[in-house]
């Protein structure tokens, strides 16, 4: 019974251990939370928005890394038509749009109707595959046909040590977008 | 007596000036960025007094050339020329910056014959071949100035990425290399862009830049600058819009037969948001 009782113990021992490697990644993945507003518009002629989400860190030694997260445009148009607008996007377009091959899995996809969409990112997984330490920002920046444009920023500070909420809100093109940043 | 005399001078010398820098020749492009598979851009090639202002006359659209991304040649497409103004297009198919230019220049002389006649050479519209120099130019000409000009008016699109293959200069005349990519300008953003004069840095070149539609303001409000120098000028740009950039270079080091050395620029960009 002593015997039996020693190696149950360290059965379940085991197991627990087992189990903490296994759950530990999962439990303890950094990840981002992204809710991002598309507002409701009441114009005569309305487009739903090119939208860019994007990340920028100086850290690291001043080097600095652009990441794009998400870009929404026209996907349906023949011949990736609805890629000759994405140069709407100024601010995204100068600092990566320009620079990368689109579509990419993910990342691109077709516009969105008005209301909030939530993006979730696991640090280590595409897009999200890094993110240096230290003071970042998060863009949002929004663009409509027959409309204007806008960039709001969300700026933070990376690691966190428990889950922490940053909000922002456009004035004209961009709705609340908030932030959420998970240890 | 001497008051009038030297406020006739300043008159003269105030209308000279216009003179000379009246009909500033400008190619302008509607676009200047464009992203996706190809696109289509269109240009007015015109001279006049106000920036961007089709009023006075059409650019000349022989030897107008499209350098691809790649630093190939190619023509324009549906060259209009009016009375006031030569439009053409340009299809952007391969990603990377366009230059499109007209270039010219070449010897000149003035002098005055026995009479006290001012000549020159070559003939009005016409090129002059160096060879003909020695025949063309009498040999007692009085008051003989030769001079080595060139002239360049240009501007630059980009499909996609920005490149610098077709920016490279030729060498020849007074030309623009850019520091600061002419298709990535933006507000708050001060640029550089470097002057050659015949491949060398050109020292002291006089660069103004004035925003488009002077048409619609009290003054031009233009900004007078001097290369410095390493024959780099640095521009900090005052509001988004298409600008006129202007640049004029002379000095004493041409080559035989030719005496005076001179070349005028002229470039269009598009400064956007940051």
């Amino acid at each position: 019974m002593f015997i039996k009782g020693m190696f149950t113990k360290s059965v379940f021992k085991k197991v627990m251990l087992v189990s903490c490697l296994v759950a530990s990644p999962v439990l303890s993945a950094a990840s981002l939370n992204i809710a991002v507003e598309v507002p409701k518009l009441t114009v005569a002629e309305y487009h739903a928005p090119y939208v860019a989400i994007w990340l920028e860190s100086t850290a690291e030694g001043d080097k600095k890394t652009t990441k794009t997260l998400a870009v929404w445009y026209d996907t349906n148009m023949k011949n990736n038509g609805g890629q000759k607008w994405l140069k709407d996007l100024r601010q995204w377009w100068r600092r990566d749009g320009r620079d990368l091959q689109l579509p990419i899995d993910g990342v691109s996809g077709a516009t969105k109707l008005s209301g909030v969409h939530n993006l979730n990112f696991t640090l280590g997984q595409a897009p999200l595959t890094e993110l240096p330490k230290g003071d970042c920002v998060l863009f949002v920046e929004m663009s409509r046909e027959v409309g204007g444009r806008e960039v709001v920023k969300v700026p933070f500070s990376w690691p966190v040590k428990a889950a922490t909420t940053h909000s922002q809100t456009g004035s004209t093109e961009v709705g609340a977008i908030t932030l959420v940043l998970n240890p | 007596m001497k008051k009038i005399i030297s406020q006739l001078m300043l008159v003269c010398l105030a209308g000279a000036a216009v003179t000379a820098e009246a009909h500033r020749s400008w190619m302008l492009p509607y676009e200047t960025i464009k992203a996706g598979e190809s696109g289509w851009v269109t240009f007015d090639l015109a001279s006049s007094n106000d920036i961007f202002q089709i009023d006075h006359g059409p650019g000349r659209a022989e030897g107008l050339t499209v350098l691809t991304p790649e630093g190939k040649t190619e023509e324009a497409q549906n060259i209009f020329t009016g009375k006031l103004r030569t439009s053409f297009d340009v299809n952007l198919l391969q990603q990377g910056t366009y230059k499109i230019f007209l270039a010219s220049g070449g010897l000149s002389a003035r002098w005055e014959d026995a009479e006290g006649k001012r000549a020159s050479w070559p003939a009005r519209g016409e090129k002059a071949n160096p060879a003909d120099f020695a025949t063309a130019v009498p040999k007692d000409a009085k008051n003989l100035q030769v001079t080595q000009g060139s002239r360049r008016v240009e501007t630059f699109v980009t499909l996609g990425k920005p490149s610098v293959q077709a920016l490279a200069p030729t060498n020849v005349g007074l030309e623009l290399v850019p520091i600061t990519h002419p298709n990535d300008l933006a507000i708050s953003e001060p640029a550089e862009f470097k002057f050659l004069m015949d491949g060398k840095p050109a020292v002291g070149v006089k660069v103004t830049v004035i925003a488009g539609g002077t048409r619609y303001r009290n003054a031009a409000e233009e900004l007078e600058l001097a290369t410095d120098k390493n024959g780099i000028v640095k521009i900090q740009w005052k509001a988004m819009g298409a600008y006129w950039l202007g640049a004029s270079y002379k000095d004493e080091k041409a080559q035989k037969p030719a005496k005076i050395r001179s070349g005028s620029y002229s470039a269009t960009f598009e400064v956007l948001a940051e």
